[in-house]
Protein backbone atom coordinates (compact mmCIF):
# COMPACT_ATOMS: atom_id res chain seq x y z
CA UNK A 1 0.00 0.00 0.00
CA UNK A 2 1.15 3.50 -0.73
CA UNK A 3 0.87 4.77 2.82
CA UNK A 4 3.71 7.23 2.26
CA UNK A 5 1.84 8.65 -0.69
CA UNK A 6 -1.41 8.81 1.33
CA UNK A 7 0.32 10.64 4.17
CA UNK A 8 1.88 13.06 1.72
CA UNK A 9 -1.42 13.68 -0.06
CA UNK A 10 -3.24 14.32 3.22
CA UNK A 11 -0.51 16.64 4.44
CA UNK A 12 -0.51 18.55 1.16
CA UNK A 13 -4.30 18.85 1.09
CA UNK A 14 -4.49 19.87 4.75
CA UNK A 15 -1.81 22.53 4.44
CA UNK A 16 -3.27 23.85 1.18
CA UNK A 17 -6.71 24.13 2.76
CA UNK A 18 -5.27 25.94 5.76
CA UNK A 19 -3.29 28.31 3.56
CA UNK A 20 -6.34 29.05 1.45
CA UNK A 21 -8.44 29.78 4.53
CA UNK A 22 -5.85 32.30 5.63
CA UNK A 23 -5.30 33.85 2.19
CA UNK A 24 -8.67 33.18 0.61
CA UNK A 25 -10.96 34.65 3.26
CA UNK A 26 -9.51 38.17 3.15
CA UNK A 27 -9.42 38.00 -0.66
CA UNK A 28 -13.01 36.75 -0.79
CA UNK A 29 -14.09 39.40 1.69
CA UNK A 30 -12.52 42.06 -0.52
CA UNK A 31 -14.17 40.58 -3.63
CA UNK A 32 -17.54 40.49 -1.87
CA UNK A 33 -17.43 44.09 -0.69
CA UNK A 34 -15.19 46.14 -2.93
CA UNK A 35 -16.58 48.50 -5.51
CA UNK A 36 -13.19 48.83 -7.20
CA UNK A 37 -13.70 49.35 -10.92
CA UNK A 38 -11.07 46.85 -12.04
CA UNK A 39 -12.27 44.15 -9.66
CA UNK A 40 -13.32 42.01 -12.62
CA UNK A 41 -9.65 41.61 -13.58
CA UNK A 42 -8.83 40.20 -10.15
CA UNK A 43 -11.83 37.88 -10.41
CA UNK A 44 -10.64 36.66 -13.80
CA UNK A 45 -7.12 35.98 -12.50
CA UNK A 46 -8.45 34.10 -9.47
CA UNK A 47 -10.59 31.92 -11.73
CA UNK A 48 -7.86 31.16 -14.30
CA UNK A 49 -6.91 27.79 -12.78
CA UNK A 50 -10.45 26.59 -13.48
CA UNK A 51 -9.95 26.79 -17.23
CA UNK A 52 -6.21 26.45 -17.71
CA UNK A 53 -4.75 22.97 -18.19
CA UNK A 54 -2.64 22.20 -15.13
CA UNK A 55 0.32 21.83 -17.42
CA UNK A 56 0.20 25.53 -18.29
CA UNK A 57 0.27 26.56 -14.64
CA UNK A 58 2.97 23.98 -13.93
CA UNK A 59 5.03 25.16 -16.90
CA UNK A 60 4.96 28.80 -15.82
CA UNK A 61 5.80 27.89 -12.24
CA UNK A 62 8.78 25.85 -13.45
CA UNK A 63 9.98 28.68 -15.64
CA UNK A 64 9.18 31.49 -13.20
CA UNK A 65 10.50 29.81 -10.07
CA UNK A 66 13.10 27.51 -11.62
CA UNK A 67 16.74 27.72 -10.55
CA UNK A 68 17.54 29.95 -13.54
CA UNK A 69 15.02 32.68 -12.74
CA UNK A 70 15.71 35.51 -10.26
CA UNK A 71 12.65 34.53 -8.22
CA UNK A 72 13.77 30.92 -8.13
CA UNK A 73 17.26 31.95 -6.99
CA UNK A 74 15.74 34.11 -4.28
CA UNK A 75 13.61 31.16 -3.14
CA UNK A 76 16.63 28.89 -3.07
CA UNK A 77 18.68 31.41 -1.10
CA UNK A 78 15.86 31.81 1.39
CA UNK A 79 14.72 28.19 1.85
CA UNK A 80 17.90 26.33 1.03
CA UNK A 81 16.65 24.18 -1.86
CA UNK A 82 15.17 24.88 -5.31
CA UNK A 83 11.43 25.40 -5.71
CA UNK A 84 10.67 22.66 -8.26
CA UNK A 85 10.64 19.01 -7.21
CA UNK A 86 10.26 19.81 -3.51
CA UNK A 87 7.32 19.65 -1.11
CA UNK A 88 7.39 23.45 -0.83
CA UNK A 89 7.07 23.69 -4.59
CA UNK A 90 4.20 21.25 -4.57
CA UNK A 91 2.51 23.21 -1.80
CA UNK A 92 2.90 26.56 -3.61
CA UNK A 93 1.56 25.10 -6.84
CA UNK A 94 -1.40 23.50 -5.04
CA UNK A 95 -2.36 26.75 -3.36
CA UNK A 96 -2.44 28.55 -6.69
CA UNK A 97 -4.20 25.74 -8.48
CA UNK A 98 -6.92 25.39 -5.84
CA UNK A 99 -7.39 29.14 -5.37
CA UNK A 100 -10.75 29.38 -7.22
CA UNK A 101 -12.10 26.29 -5.45
CA UNK A 102 -11.70 28.14 -2.16
CA UNK A 103 -12.26 31.77 -3.13
CA UNK A 104 -15.41 31.31 -5.20
CA UNK A 105 -17.47 29.55 -2.52
CA UNK A 106 -16.03 31.88 0.12
CA UNK A 107 -17.04 34.95 -1.89
CA UNK A 108 -20.52 33.57 -2.52
CA UNK A 109 -20.95 32.76 1.16
CA UNK A 110 -19.69 36.12 2.37
CA UNK A 111 -21.76 38.14 -0.06
CA UNK A 112 -24.78 36.08 0.98
CA UNK A 113 -24.60 37.59 4.47
CA UNK A 114 -27.14 40.38 4.76
CA UNK A 115 -25.32 43.72 4.88
CA UNK A 116 -27.64 44.93 7.60
CA UNK A 117 -26.18 42.50 10.13
CA UNK A 118 -22.74 43.89 9.41
CA UNK A 119 -23.97 47.48 9.56
CA UNK A 120 -25.86 46.86 12.80
CA UNK A 121 -22.64 45.53 14.29
CA UNK A 122 -20.64 48.56 13.13
CA UNK A 123 -23.24 50.90 14.62
CA UNK A 124 -22.93 49.01 17.90
CA UNK A 125 -19.31 50.10 18.03
CA UNK A 126 -17.74 46.82 16.93
CA UNK A 127 -14.73 47.11 14.60
CA UNK A 128 -14.70 45.73 11.07
CA UNK A 129 -12.36 42.86 11.91
CA UNK A 130 -14.29 41.88 15.01
CA UNK A 131 -17.55 42.10 13.08
CA UNK A 132 -16.09 39.71 10.52
CA UNK A 133 -15.22 37.24 13.25
CA UNK A 134 -18.43 37.60 15.29
CA UNK A 135 -21.07 38.09 12.59
CA UNK A 136 -19.97 37.55 9.01
CA UNK A 137 -17.98 34.36 9.47
CA UNK A 138 -20.52 32.57 11.71
CA UNK A 139 -23.29 33.39 9.24
CA UNK A 140 -21.23 32.41 6.19
CA UNK A 141 -19.87 29.31 7.90
CA UNK A 142 -21.60 26.62 5.78
CA UNK A 143 -20.28 28.19 2.57
CA UNK A 144 -16.81 28.61 4.01
CA UNK A 145 -16.84 24.98 5.10
CA UNK A 146 -17.96 23.91 1.63
CA UNK A 147 -15.09 25.90 0.10
CA UNK A 148 -12.57 24.34 2.49
CA UNK A 149 -13.81 20.83 1.71
CA UNK A 150 -13.74 21.45 -2.02
CA UNK A 151 -10.18 22.70 -1.69
CA UNK A 152 -9.17 19.69 0.34
CA UNK A 153 -10.77 17.21 -2.04
CA UNK A 154 -9.48 19.00 -5.10
CA UNK A 155 -5.91 19.04 -3.79
CA UNK A 156 -6.17 15.38 -2.87
CA UNK A 157 -7.07 14.51 -6.42
CA UNK A 158 -4.83 16.85 -8.37
CA UNK A 159 -2.42 15.32 -10.78
CA UNK A 160 -1.11 17.47 -13.59
CA UNK A 161 0.41 20.28 -11.58
CA UNK A 162 1.85 17.82 -9.09
CA UNK A 163 3.60 15.91 -11.82
CA UNK A 164 4.88 19.06 -13.54
CA UNK A 165 6.18 20.86 -10.47
CA UNK A 166 6.76 18.08 -7.99
CA UNK A 167 7.91 15.24 -10.16
CA UNK A 168 7.66 11.82 -8.61
CA UNK A 169 10.01 11.56 -5.63
CA UNK A 170 8.79 8.94 -3.14
CA UNK A 171 8.11 10.43 0.29
CA UNK A 172 8.71 13.98 -0.96
CA UNK A 173 6.51 14.72 -3.91
CA UNK A 174 4.86 11.41 -4.78
CA UNK A 175 1.18 11.87 -4.02
CA UNK A 176 -1.58 9.26 -4.28
CA UNK A 177 -2.68 10.29 -7.73
CA UNK A 178 0.87 10.13 -9.05
CA UNK A 179 1.35 6.77 -7.39
CA UNK A 180 -1.66 5.41 -9.26
CA UNK A 181 -0.25 6.71 -12.52
CA UNK A 182 3.03 5.00 -11.70
CA UNK A 183 1.36 1.68 -10.99
CA UNK A 184 -0.59 1.77 -14.22
CA UNK A 185 2.52 2.66 -16.20
CA UNK A 186 4.23 -0.33 -14.65
CA UNK A 187 1.15 -2.52 -15.35
CA UNK A 188 0.73 -3.18 -11.59
CA UNK A 189 -3.04 -3.16 -11.82
CA UNK A 190 -3.62 -4.74 -8.41
CA UNK A 191 -1.61 -2.02 -6.68
CA UNK A 192 -3.30 0.64 -8.79
CA UNK A 193 -6.68 -0.77 -7.72
CA UNK A 194 -5.82 -0.63 -4.05
CA UNK A 195 -4.53 2.93 -4.23
CA UNK A 196 -7.42 4.13 -6.38
CA UNK A 197 -9.89 2.55 -3.99
CA UNK A 198 -8.13 4.22 -1.09
CA UNK A 199 -8.41 7.63 -2.76
CA UNK A 200 -12.04 6.99 -3.61
CA UNK A 201 -12.83 5.97 -0.04
CA UNK A 202 -11.02 8.93 1.55
CA UNK A 203 -12.69 11.40 -0.81
CA UNK A 204 -16.11 9.91 -0.20
CA UNK A 205 -15.73 9.92 3.58
CA UNK A 206 -14.59 13.55 3.60
CA UNK A 207 -17.57 14.66 1.51
CA UNK A 208 -20.05 12.49 3.42
CA UNK A 209 -18.90 13.88 6.75
CA UNK A 210 -19.34 17.42 5.57
CA UNK A 211 -22.75 16.93 3.98
CA UNK A 212 -23.77 15.03 7.09
CA UNK A 213 -22.73 17.94 9.28
CA UNK A 214 -24.47 20.55 7.17
CA UNK A 215 -27.74 19.88 8.91
CA UNK A 216 -30.14 22.46 10.28
CA UNK A 217 -29.41 21.22 13.80
CA UNK A 218 -25.89 22.55 13.46
CA UNK A 219 -26.83 25.63 11.47
CA UNK A 220 -30.33 26.44 12.69
CA UNK A 221 -30.29 29.88 11.13
CA UNK A 222 -29.93 28.29 7.69
CA UNK A 223 -32.99 26.10 8.12
CA UNK A 224 -35.49 26.89 5.46
CA UNK B 1 -24.59 76.97 22.21
CA UNK B 2 -27.46 74.56 22.38
CA UNK B 3 -26.79 70.93 21.52
CA UNK B 4 -28.09 70.35 18.05
CA UNK B 5 -28.04 67.99 15.12
CA UNK B 6 -27.24 69.82 11.90
CA UNK B 7 -26.59 68.36 8.53
CA UNK B 8 -26.28 69.06 4.89
CA UNK B 9 -26.24 65.80 3.01
CA UNK B 10 -25.63 65.78 -0.71
CA UNK B 11 -25.60 62.49 -2.48
CA UNK B 12 -25.88 61.89 -6.19
CA UNK B 13 -27.07 58.60 -7.60
CA UNK B 14 -25.76 57.78 -11.02
CA UNK B 15 -29.08 56.82 -12.52
CA UNK B 16 -31.50 58.52 -10.24
CA UNK B 17 -32.25 61.57 -8.22
CA UNK B 18 -29.90 63.70 -6.18
CA UNK B 19 -30.49 63.96 -2.48
CA UNK B 20 -29.61 67.40 -1.12
CA UNK B 21 -31.11 67.55 2.33
CA UNK B 22 -30.17 70.04 4.97
CA UNK B 23 -31.73 70.78 8.33
CA UNK B 24 -30.86 71.49 11.91
CA UNK B 25 -32.72 70.97 15.14
CA UNK B 26 -31.97 71.08 18.84
CA UNK B 27 -31.52 67.77 20.62
CA UNK B 28 -33.15 68.68 23.88
CA UNK B 29 -36.79 69.25 24.77
CA UNK B 30 -38.56 67.59 21.85
CA UNK B 31 -36.43 64.53 21.37
CA UNK B 32 -38.40 62.63 18.71
CA UNK B 33 -38.01 63.83 15.17
CA UNK B 34 -39.85 62.06 12.38
CA UNK B 35 -38.29 62.19 8.96
CA UNK B 36 -41.37 61.93 6.83
CA UNK B 37 -41.76 61.59 3.11
CA UNK B 38 -42.98 59.33 0.33
CA UNK B 39 -40.83 56.37 -0.71
CA UNK B 40 -37.93 57.44 -2.88
CA UNK B 41 -37.73 60.86 -1.28
CA UNK B 42 -34.31 60.18 0.24
CA UNK B 43 -35.23 59.41 3.85
CA UNK B 44 -33.07 56.34 4.07
CA UNK B 45 -30.15 58.12 2.39
CA UNK B 46 -30.27 60.77 5.10
CA UNK B 47 -30.55 58.20 7.88
CA UNK B 48 -27.67 56.10 6.57
CA UNK B 49 -25.50 59.18 6.24
CA UNK B 50 -26.30 60.15 9.83
CA UNK B 51 -25.38 56.65 10.98
CA UNK B 52 -22.11 56.73 9.07
CA UNK B 53 -23.03 53.72 6.95
CA UNK B 54 -22.76 55.75 3.76
CA UNK B 55 -20.53 58.64 2.96
CA UNK B 56 -22.28 61.58 1.30
CA UNK B 57 -20.66 63.07 -1.78
CA UNK B 58 -20.60 66.49 -0.20
CA UNK B 59 -21.84 68.33 2.86
CA UNK B 60 -21.43 68.32 6.60
CA UNK B 61 -22.91 66.51 9.57
CA UNK B 62 -22.47 67.87 13.06
CA UNK B 63 -23.81 66.37 16.26
CA UNK B 64 -23.71 68.35 19.51
CA UNK B 65 -20.69 70.31 18.38
CA UNK B 66 -18.78 67.29 17.01
CA UNK B 67 -18.11 67.07 13.31
CA UNK B 68 -19.16 63.66 12.03
CA UNK B 69 -18.68 64.44 8.39
CA UNK B 70 -17.19 67.29 6.43
CA UNK B 71 -16.83 66.70 2.71
CA UNK B 72 -14.57 69.70 2.13
CA UNK B 73 -12.17 68.91 4.98
CA UNK B 74 -12.37 65.16 4.34
CA UNK B 75 -13.59 64.38 7.83
CA UNK B 76 -15.52 61.14 8.23
CA UNK B 77 -16.20 59.61 11.61
CA UNK B 78 -16.91 55.87 11.17
CA UNK B 79 -20.15 54.46 12.61
CA UNK B 80 -18.26 52.73 15.42
CA UNK B 81 -17.20 56.10 16.84
CA UNK B 82 -20.51 57.96 16.49
CA UNK B 83 -22.40 56.29 19.30
CA UNK B 84 -25.63 55.89 17.40
CA UNK B 85 -28.26 53.23 17.99
CA UNK B 86 -29.69 51.84 14.79
CA UNK B 87 -32.95 50.03 14.25
CA UNK B 88 -33.71 48.59 10.84
CA UNK B 89 -37.08 47.84 9.33
CA UNK B 90 -36.81 44.17 10.12
CA UNK B 91 -34.58 44.52 13.14
CA UNK B 92 -31.58 42.70 11.71
CA UNK B 93 -31.33 40.71 14.92
CA UNK B 94 -28.30 38.41 14.64
CA UNK B 95 -29.79 35.00 13.80
CA UNK B 96 -26.87 32.99 15.19
CA UNK B 97 -27.03 34.51 18.66
CA UNK B 98 -29.58 34.09 21.42
CA UNK B 99 -31.69 37.07 22.44
CA UNK B 100 -29.33 37.56 25.36
CA UNK B 101 -26.32 37.47 23.03
CA UNK B 102 -27.98 40.02 20.80
CA UNK B 103 -28.80 42.49 23.56
CA UNK B 104 -25.30 42.21 25.02
CA UNK B 105 -23.56 42.32 21.63
CA UNK B 106 -22.44 45.94 21.79
CA UNK B 107 -21.31 45.76 25.40
CA UNK B 108 -17.91 44.20 24.74
CA UNK B 109 -16.13 46.88 26.71
CA UNK B 110 -18.00 46.15 29.92
CA UNK B 111 -17.00 43.48 32.39
CA UNK B 112 -19.04 40.30 32.62
CA UNK B 113 -21.12 41.41 35.63
CA UNK B 114 -21.78 44.90 34.36
CA UNK B 115 -22.81 43.48 31.00
CA UNK B 116 -25.24 41.02 32.58
CA UNK B 117 -26.71 43.82 34.70
CA UNK B 118 -27.23 46.09 31.70
CA UNK B 119 -28.77 43.25 29.64
CA UNK B 120 -31.17 42.46 32.49
CA UNK B 121 -32.10 46.08 32.89
CA UNK B 122 -33.06 46.35 29.22
CA UNK B 123 -34.81 43.00 29.23
CA UNK B 124 -37.07 44.16 32.03
CA UNK B 125 -37.64 47.47 30.44
CA UNK B 126 -38.62 46.11 27.03
CA UNK B 127 -40.43 43.12 28.53
CA UNK B 128 -38.31 40.49 26.82
CA UNK B 129 -36.87 38.87 29.96
CA UNK B 130 -38.76 35.64 29.25
CA UNK B 131 -37.19 35.39 25.78
CA UNK B 132 -33.52 35.66 26.70
CA UNK B 133 -32.57 32.07 25.87
CA UNK B 134 -34.44 31.96 22.58
CA UNK B 135 -33.11 32.24 19.06
CA UNK B 136 -34.43 35.03 16.83
CA UNK B 137 -36.04 32.47 14.49
CA UNK B 138 -38.37 31.54 17.36
CA UNK B 139 -39.58 35.10 17.92
CA UNK B 140 -42.53 36.96 16.48
CA UNK B 141 -41.99 40.12 14.46
CA UNK B 142 -42.92 42.37 17.35
CA UNK B 143 -40.66 40.52 19.77
CA UNK B 144 -37.81 40.78 17.30
CA UNK B 145 -38.20 44.56 17.09
CA UNK B 146 -38.14 44.78 20.88
CA UNK B 147 -34.93 42.77 20.95
CA UNK B 148 -33.44 45.00 18.25
CA UNK B 149 -34.39 48.10 20.22
CA UNK B 150 -32.90 46.66 23.40
CA UNK B 151 -29.71 45.86 21.52
CA UNK B 152 -29.53 49.39 20.10
CA UNK B 153 -30.14 51.01 23.49
CA UNK B 154 -27.79 48.78 25.48
CA UNK B 155 -24.53 50.67 24.78
CA UNK B 156 -26.25 53.96 25.75
CA UNK B 157 -26.24 55.63 22.32
CA UNK B 158 -26.28 59.39 21.99
CA UNK B 159 -28.69 59.30 19.07
CA UNK B 160 -31.18 56.68 17.97
CA UNK B 161 -31.92 56.18 14.30
CA UNK B 162 -34.98 54.14 13.38
CA UNK B 163 -35.65 53.17 9.78
CA UNK B 164 -39.36 52.37 9.32
CA UNK B 165 -39.31 50.47 12.60
CA UNK B 166 -42.85 49.18 12.34
CA UNK B 167 -43.50 48.72 8.66
CA UNK B 168 -42.49 45.06 8.49
CA UNK B 169 -44.99 44.09 11.19
CA UNK B 170 -48.55 42.87 10.70
CA UNK B 171 -51.25 45.44 11.37
CA UNK B 172 -52.33 44.51 14.93
CA UNK B 173 -48.74 44.17 16.16
CA UNK B 174 -47.83 47.41 14.44
CA UNK B 175 -50.58 49.33 16.17
CA UNK B 176 -49.81 47.87 19.56
CA UNK B 177 -46.10 48.58 19.29
CA UNK B 178 -46.65 52.01 17.79
CA UNK B 179 -48.53 53.12 20.86
CA UNK B 180 -45.80 51.78 23.11
CA UNK B 181 -42.80 52.90 21.09
CA UNK B 182 -43.25 56.57 21.84
CA UNK B 183 -43.21 56.11 25.58
CA UNK B 184 -40.26 53.71 25.32
CA UNK B 185 -38.30 56.24 23.28
CA UNK B 186 -39.29 59.07 25.56
CA UNK B 187 -38.24 57.18 28.66
CA UNK B 188 -34.91 56.26 27.14
CA UNK B 189 -34.07 59.97 27.06
CA UNK B 190 -32.13 59.46 23.84
CA UNK B 191 -32.94 61.85 21.00
CA UNK B 192 -34.25 59.86 18.06
CA UNK B 193 -34.79 60.25 14.35
CA UNK B 194 -37.54 58.01 13.00
CA UNK B 195 -37.90 57.51 9.27
CA UNK B 196 -41.39 56.70 8.08
CA UNK B 197 -43.78 57.15 5.19
CA UNK B 198 -46.77 56.30 7.37
CA UNK B 199 -48.86 59.27 8.58
CA UNK B 200 -50.20 57.49 11.61
CA UNK B 201 -46.68 56.55 12.63
CA UNK B 202 -45.46 60.11 12.16
CA UNK B 203 -48.31 61.45 14.26
CA UNK B 204 -48.02 58.83 16.96
CA UNK B 205 -44.27 59.06 17.39
CA UNK B 206 -43.02 62.49 16.50
CA UNK B 207 -42.59 65.69 18.44
CA UNK B 208 -41.08 67.26 15.41
CA UNK B 209 -41.68 66.54 11.76
CA UNK B 210 -39.14 67.01 8.98
CA UNK B 211 -40.78 66.60 5.61
CA UNK B 212 -38.62 65.28 2.81
CA UNK B 213 -39.76 65.68 -0.79
CA UNK B 214 -37.58 64.76 -3.79
CA UNK B 215 -34.42 64.68 -1.73
CA UNK B 216 -34.93 68.05 -0.06
CA UNK B 217 -36.15 68.82 3.43
CA UNK B 218 -39.03 71.19 2.82
CA UNK B 219 -40.23 71.91 6.31
CA UNK B 220 -39.25 71.21 9.89
CA UNK B 221 -41.59 71.98 12.76
CA UNK B 222 -43.86 70.64 15.46
CA UNK B 223 -45.96 67.78 14.10
CA UNK B 224 -49.31 69.51 14.31
CA UNK B 225 -48.01 72.72 12.85
CA UNK B 226 -46.55 71.00 9.80
CA UNK B 227 -49.79 69.11 9.23
CA UNK B 228 -52.04 72.14 9.66
CA UNK B 229 -49.94 74.70 7.84
CA UNK B 230 -47.76 73.01 5.27
CA UNK B 231 -45.10 75.32 3.87
CA UNK B 232 -46.07 74.72 0.26
CA UNK B 233 -48.21 72.61 -2.02
CA UNK B 234 -45.67 69.77 -2.15
CA UNK B 235 -45.63 69.44 1.62
CA UNK B 236 -49.41 69.68 1.70
CA UNK B 237 -49.65 66.81 -0.78
CA UNK B 238 -47.26 64.69 1.22
CA UNK B 239 -48.79 65.24 4.65
CA UNK B 240 -52.29 65.04 3.17
CA UNK B 241 -54.18 65.56 6.38
CA UNK B 242 -54.47 69.25 7.16
CA UNK B 243 -56.45 69.09 10.38
CA UNK B 244 -54.58 67.43 13.18
CA UNK B 245 -56.37 68.30 16.38
CA UNK B 246 -55.09 67.54 19.86
CA UNK B 247 -58.02 65.85 21.50
CA UNK B 248 -58.98 64.12 24.70
CA UNK B 249 -61.45 61.30 25.05
CA UNK B 250 -64.59 62.36 26.88
CA UNK B 251 -66.89 59.45 26.23
CA UNK B 252 -68.01 56.85 23.77
CA UNK B 253 -70.18 53.90 23.01
CA UNK B 254 -71.96 52.30 20.09
CA UNK B 255 -68.67 51.99 18.22
CA UNK B 256 -68.13 55.71 18.41
CA UNK B 257 -65.81 57.80 20.50
CA UNK B 258 -66.44 61.34 21.72
CA UNK B 259 -63.50 63.67 21.94
CA UNK B 260 -62.94 67.24 22.96
CA UNK B 261 -60.55 69.34 20.88
CA UNK B 262 -60.20 72.89 22.14
CA UNK B 263 -63.77 73.72 23.09
CA UNK B 264 -65.27 71.71 20.26
CA UNK B 265 -66.78 68.28 20.68
CA UNK B 266 -66.09 65.71 18.00
CA UNK B 267 -67.53 62.32 17.22
CA UNK B 268 -65.42 59.70 15.49
CA UNK B 269 -65.53 56.01 14.73
CA UNK B 270 -63.75 54.30 17.61
CA UNK B 271 -60.55 52.62 16.38
CA UNK B 272 -60.03 51.11 19.86
CA UNK B 273 -57.16 51.84 22.17
CA UNK B 274 -58.06 55.49 22.73
CA UNK B 275 -57.65 55.99 26.43
CA UNK B 276 -56.94 59.62 26.89
CA UNK B 277 -54.90 61.77 24.56
CA UNK B 278 -55.17 61.33 20.82
CA UNK B 279 -54.90 63.20 17.57
CA UNK B 280 -58.09 63.63 15.58
CA UNK B 281 -57.25 63.98 11.90
CA UNK B 282 -59.58 65.35 9.25
CA UNK B 283 -58.66 66.07 5.67
CA UNK B 284 -59.47 69.59 4.57
CA UNK B 285 -61.47 68.36 1.59
CA UNK B 286 -63.77 66.42 3.94
CA UNK B 287 -64.86 69.55 5.77
CA UNK B 288 -68.10 71.02 4.41
CA UNK B 289 -68.92 74.68 5.06
CA UNK B 290 -72.49 76.01 5.12
CA UNK B 291 -74.09 79.23 6.25
CA UNK B 292 -75.02 79.35 9.94
CA UNK B 293 -78.77 79.75 9.44
CA UNK B 294 -80.30 77.52 12.06
CA UNK B 295 -79.34 74.05 10.96
CA UNK B 296 -81.06 71.56 8.77
CA UNK B 297 -81.00 67.83 9.01
CA UNK B 298 -77.82 66.08 7.83
CA UNK B 299 -76.14 62.76 8.42
CA UNK B 300 -72.87 64.40 9.42
CA UNK B 301 -72.26 63.78 13.13
CA UNK B 302 -69.92 66.73 13.51
CA UNK B 303 -71.42 70.23 13.13
CA UNK B 304 -69.23 72.97 14.52
CA UNK B 305 -70.48 76.56 14.36
CA UNK B 306 -67.81 79.22 14.03
CA UNK B 307 -66.51 81.99 11.84
CA UNK B 308 -64.06 82.31 8.98
CA UNK B 309 -60.67 83.45 10.26
CA UNK B 310 -58.82 83.81 6.98
CA UNK B 311 -58.61 82.34 3.50
CA UNK B 312 -55.93 81.54 0.98
CA UNK B 313 -56.71 81.21 -2.72
CA UNK B 314 -55.02 78.30 -4.47
CA UNK B 315 -56.10 78.40 -8.11
CA UNK B 316 -59.51 76.78 -8.47
CA UNK B 317 -59.57 75.98 -4.74
CA UNK B 318 -59.69 78.08 -1.63
CA UNK B 319 -58.23 77.08 1.72
CA UNK B 320 -60.51 78.48 4.39
CA UNK B 321 -59.44 78.68 8.02
CA UNK B 322 -62.39 78.48 10.38
CA UNK B 323 -62.37 79.27 14.10
CA UNK B 324 -64.96 77.00 15.72
CA UNK B 325 -63.67 76.24 19.18
CA UNK B 326 -60.74 74.68 17.45
CA UNK B 327 -59.05 75.85 14.29
CA UNK B 328 -60.12 73.92 11.20
CA UNK B 329 -58.98 74.06 7.60
CA UNK B 330 -61.51 73.47 4.83
CA UNK B 331 -60.73 73.14 1.17
CA UNK B 332 -63.58 74.37 -1.03
CA UNK B 333 -63.90 75.40 -4.65
CA UNK B 334 -63.63 79.05 -5.51
CA UNK B 335 -67.21 79.02 -6.82
CA UNK B 336 -68.52 77.80 -3.46
CA UNK B 337 -66.40 80.35 -1.64
CA UNK B 338 -67.90 83.12 -3.76
CA UNK B 339 -71.45 81.84 -3.42
CA UNK B 340 -71.21 81.65 0.40
CA UNK B 341 -69.09 84.85 0.48
CA UNK B 342 -66.54 83.16 2.70
CA UNK B 343 -64.68 86.21 3.94
CA UNK B 344 -63.10 86.71 7.36
CA UNK B 345 -65.79 87.17 10.01
CA UNK B 346 -68.50 85.26 8.11
CA UNK B 347 -70.49 82.91 10.40
CA UNK B 348 -70.45 79.34 9.11
CA UNK B 349 -70.97 75.79 10.26
CA UNK B 350 -68.16 73.34 9.55
CA UNK B 351 -69.40 69.78 9.25
CA UNK B 352 -67.88 66.40 8.58
CA UNK B 353 -68.87 62.80 9.09
CA UNK B 354 -67.67 60.71 11.98
CA UNK B 355 -65.98 58.41 9.46
CA UNK B 356 -63.91 61.31 8.14
CA UNK B 357 -62.16 61.63 11.50
CA UNK B 358 -59.10 59.44 11.90
CA UNK B 359 -57.97 58.88 15.44
CA UNK B 360 -54.32 58.30 16.27
CA UNK B 361 -53.90 57.40 19.94
CA UNK B 362 -50.97 59.18 21.49
CA UNK B 363 -50.29 58.24 25.07
CA UNK B 364 -48.42 61.02 26.78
Amino acid sequence: MDLDALALSLRLAGLTTLALLVLGLPLASWLAESRFRLKFLVEAVVSLPLVLPPTVLGFYLLVGLGPKSPLGRAFEALVGHPFPFSFAGLFGASVLYSLPFAVQPFTAALSGVDRRFVEASHALGVSRLETFARVTLPLAWPGVLAGAVLTFAHTLGEFGVVLMVGGNIPGRTRTLSVAIFDHVEALEYAAAHRTALLLLAVSFVVLAVVYGLKRPALFPWNAR
Amino acid sequence: MERALSFEIIRRYRRGPTVAASASWPLSKQPLTVLFGPSGSGKTTVLRALAGLDRPDEGTIAFAGETWFDGARKVFVPPQARGVGLLFQEGAVFPHLSVEGNVGYGLGRLGRNERAARVNELAGWLRIAHLMRRRPAELSGGERQRVALARALAPRPRLLLLDEPLSALDAPTREALRAELRSLLERSGVPAVVVTHDRAEALALGDRLAVLVNGTIKQVGPVQEVFSSPADVEVALVVGTENVLSARRVGGGDGLVKLRAGTADLVAVDPGGVEDEAFACVRAEDVVLEPDDGGHLTSAQNRLPGSVASRRDEGPLVRVFVECGVRLVALVTRQSAERLSLLPGRRVVASFKAQAVRIVPRPS
